[in-house]
């Protein structure tokens, strides 16, 4: 038997250099990137020492602006400073036309999904984002001179569905950054609070972000928070204030037809306006435009009156979250505000006599989402082997698939815990049918109409058969990151049923390696050099990870499949060292990974042995 | 029983959930894929599935007609997918008479009381069909086991109509 290596108490056995990976908060308003550094989550700022970075990116005919540049430049230059696109991610022009209203924008289709025309040509939400994350990542980067980022803990609404997490995910992939983990932000947050307070209990975490709304529910347990519910509106945000507050302008000012500067002017005021109204009583906005000059004087007591409505239909999102959990408003401990938006009086007020206690602030509200996916960044890429830190999520909206008569049957509901594989069997309706196909659906209403179609599935080579006799079962699979896969097999002949995914929205796999191709293109960047930089990376996490296990788990292989696991190791070191090519490294990265399969199993089973051990003892 | 060992407890009906629930956090710290981030891809995929199922175990045994319905198809007599109809008359004869009292509650004068009261219907019926459950699924007679069966398909209907009642708040809320 092997001996046991033992480390000091904190530290692990195999001590290695601190791995540099970071959280970014992906905003609608203003994004951030933040990493743990000596235990402390701190955020990242820019020369001038700003930590937000608003989310906004200027296109123009050879050049591209992210950040407070391309916001100054917004009025001047409305159709090609892209503000606030994080709430068309995943979206149809259709969806965005009827949440948002007049946009200064000019949307079209671009290889079957949604774009915006710019002078730069059409600009998908998708890879506008990957401009703010490249910003963010060239920003740590630059903090942390020469080192590389092993990879990124990407925050997204609780609330978000499936073609949202895609799409965001695309955007990662685009700027070059590997996703340990798609984390939701109210999760985000309350590991921020957490782990510094060391509660245990029920709290609610309410996310009011610039474009967003998110209630999630947890529970908090020595180091594990889980998720009970959560709920909430992904088209709910600041920004619709500041709608609210630019109807009013125009109601004030007799002015209805803006053009998109005018637009944007007026839309800048009411987010001034709004800011302004949680310091002050009475705010007075000037607004001057094409030789005309307007005064108007705005009260908090005006401002409260128009958000009112808004407010309430957050905590009706509360009521239902609170509900699903299974719990009591008295039964949370502490409510924790979220996002920009929370600092509206109103809204403080308002969660505050609903829960009927003082929310907490006291971490940054703008800032608290980044400095908690750090925290869980930090974890993931095993800086802390000996933290007890776990997070279970839910799955914020229910999946199912349409059934006859454009009715959808629930496969999947919402708030389950995630990872989940949930498996559902169908027949076929005619004899000799040999193809089906299947139109998946995300949301809680009845009507295929009303909820959100994620993709349609054709099943093909389904034995000919009499109708009735085949059994199609289709099994549904959520990761950690609440993203969704689907797999399909006729069960009496075990054929696997060809699939074809079409995703009715966000972006096909093809899609992104073809805008991952022509952005290099662009940027004259050496996309060989690129991927084989990322296959050495790649490689040296399988090493790093593979030599970690066998310190400690050696003893479950005997001495022969050892020296083979070994051999291959060896060989994956060497080819990292001699390829030219990324395909190399690839392969000899896919030996290691057939050559562990065995002792991943059995780690496996023994973990699952383990955690229970000494319990069922004298508890049973 | 496969998940009454993973998740270390005795097999029999009633539950004791807060050690199911204890349990289940120690099982997921050891195999959620958050705490295989740096493995292998394999091992990441491995660690994926039994989370997965350690939640699906959960799910089943937390909920009262799921896990009779498990440790019935576990004695071989699994009823999950039937489509078998129900025959007792006078059952369902109630069912449909309860569900025209769930319409009319909306209009109810006192929707509030009147959920409250429904509400109580359907715990009594709760209780009267899952009474016998423990013992009959703890016998070794295949009657038994047919009985239970007969006992959870009831019991299916009654929590329709709870899912049913539970809209008919959601959508008093939201006016």
């Amino acid at each position: 038997m092997a001996l046991l290596q033992i480390a000091e108490p904190g530290q692990s056995a195999a001590p290695h250099e601190h791995k540099l990976a970071v959280g970014i908060d992906l905003g609608t308003t203003n994004s951030l990137v933040a990493t743990v550094q000596s235990g402390e989550a701190r955020t990242l700022t820019d020369l001038a020492g700003n930590a937000m970075l608003p989310s906004v990116v200027q296109y123009q005919a050879d050049s591209i602006v992210v950040g407070e540049r391309a916001a100054a430049a917004a009025t001047q230059d409305p159709a090609n400073t892209l503000i606030s696109v994080k709430r068309f991610l995943g979206k149809t022009q259709a969806e965005i036309e009827k949440s948002y209203g007049q946009l200064p924008y000019e949307f079209c289709e671009h290889d079957g999904s949604l774009a915006i025309s710019t002078v730069a040509g059409a600009i998908s939400p998708v890879t506008a984002s990957s401009e703010i994350l490249k910003a963010l990542k060239l920003r740590a980067e630059d903090s942390f001179a020469g080192q590389d980022i092993l990879g990124a803990v990407i925050t997204v609404p609780a609330y978000f569905d499936d073609a949202q997490r895609q799409s965001t995910k695309d955007a990662a992939e685009l700027a070059g950054i590997k996703v340990l983990r798609l984390l939701n932000e109210p999760t985000a947050a309350a590991v921020a609070y957490g782990l510094d307070s060391g509660q245990e209990g029920i709290i609610a975490v309410y996310d009011l972000g610039g474009g967003t709304f998110d209630i999630s529910i947890l529970r908090l347990h020595q180091g594990v928070f889980e998720v009970l519910a959560t709920g909430g509106d992904s088209s709910l945000g600041g920004d619709d204030f500041d709608s609210l507050l630019v109807e009013y302008f125009k109601t004030q000012t007799g002015v209805s037809e803006l053009s998109a500067s005018v637009l944007r002017l007026f839309i800048n005021k009411a987010k001034a306006c709004k800011e302004a109204l949680s310091q002050y009583q009475t705010v007075n906005v000037g607004l001057e435009f094409d030789g005309q000059s307007h005064k108007v004087e705005v009260t908090r007591e005006t401002f409260d009156e128009l958000a009112l409505s808004l407010v309430k239909k957050t905590l009706r999102s509360c009521r239902r979250a609170v509900k699903d959990a299974g719990i009591e408003n008295e039964e949370v401990l502490q409510v924790v505000m979220v996002g920009g938006s929370t600092r509206m009086p109103i809204v403080r007020s308002q969660v505050a006599a609903f829960f009927d206690k003082e929310p907490l602030t006291s971490i940054d509200p703008d800032r608290v989402v980044a400095l908690g996916a750090a925290l869980q960044a930090d974890v993931l890429v095993g800086n802390k082997p000996d933290s007890d830190m776990l997070l279970l999520d839910v799955l914020p909206l229910s999946l199912g698939l349409e059934t006859m008569g454009g009715l959808v049957e629930k496969i999947i509901p919402r708030n389950t815990t995630i990872p989940v594989a949930r498996a559902q069997e169908f027949t076929t309706f005619k004899d000799g049918q040999t193809a089906m196909s299947l139109h998946v659906l995300q949301g809680e209403r009845e009507l295929v109409d009303d909820c959100r179609s994620l993709a349609k599935f054709s099943l093909k080579g389904i034995p000919a058969m009499a109708a009735g006799a085949a059994h199609i079962r289709v099994t549904f699979k959520v990761d950690a990151d609440g993203l969704l896969s689907v797999s399909a097999m006729e069960k009496s002949t075990g054929v696997q049923a060809e699939i074809q995914v079409k995703p009715s929205f966000g972006l096909s796999d093809d899609q992104v390696a073809n805008m991952l191709k022509e952005s290099m293109t662009n940027a004259k960047d050496d996309m060989q050099a690129r991927m084989l930089k990322e296959q050495q990376v790649e490689a040296l996490r399988v090493v790093e990870a593979l030599e970690a296990s066998l310190a400690t788990d050696s003893a479950l292989l005997d001495e022969q499949e050892l020296g083979a696991l070994k051999a291959e190791i060896a060989k994956l070191v060497a080819v990292r060292e001699s390829a030219t090519t990324p395909a190399e490294i690839k392969a000899a990265i896919e030996a290691v990974d057939n050559a562990s399969s065995e002792f991943a199993a059995r780690r496996m089973d023994a973990s699952i042995k383990k955690a229970l051990q000494g319990q069922s003892v004298d508890e049973v | 029983m496969r998940y009454f060992e993973l998740f270390a407890i005795p097999v029999d009906y009633n539950i004791d959930l807060a050690t199911i629930n204890k349990h289940y956090l120690e099982l997921q710290r050891a195999v959620h894929p958050d705490r295989h981030a740096s493995s292998s891809s394999r091992d990441k995929l491995l660690a994926v599935q039994n989370a997965a199922e350690i939640n699906d175990a959960l799910q089943t045994l937390k909920h009262p007609v799921k896990r009779a319905e498990y440790m019935l198809s576990e004695l071989g007599v699994d009823i999950r997918a039937e489509q078998q109809t129900l025959q007792d008359p006078l059952f369902l004869m109630q069912q449909m008479e309860l569900r025209e009292e769930l319409e009319e509650l909306e209009n109810a004068a006192d929707p509030d009381a009147a959920i409250a009261q429904f509400e109580a219907q359907i715990k009594q019926l709760d209780k009267q069909y899952s009474s016998e459950l423990a013992a009959q699924l703890a016998s070794n007679d295949e009657q038994q086991w047919q009985a239970a069966a007969d006992n959870i398909r009831k019991l299916k209907f009654v929590y329709k109509l709870r899912d049913e009642l539970e809209r008919i708040e959601d959508s008093l809320f939201d006016d």
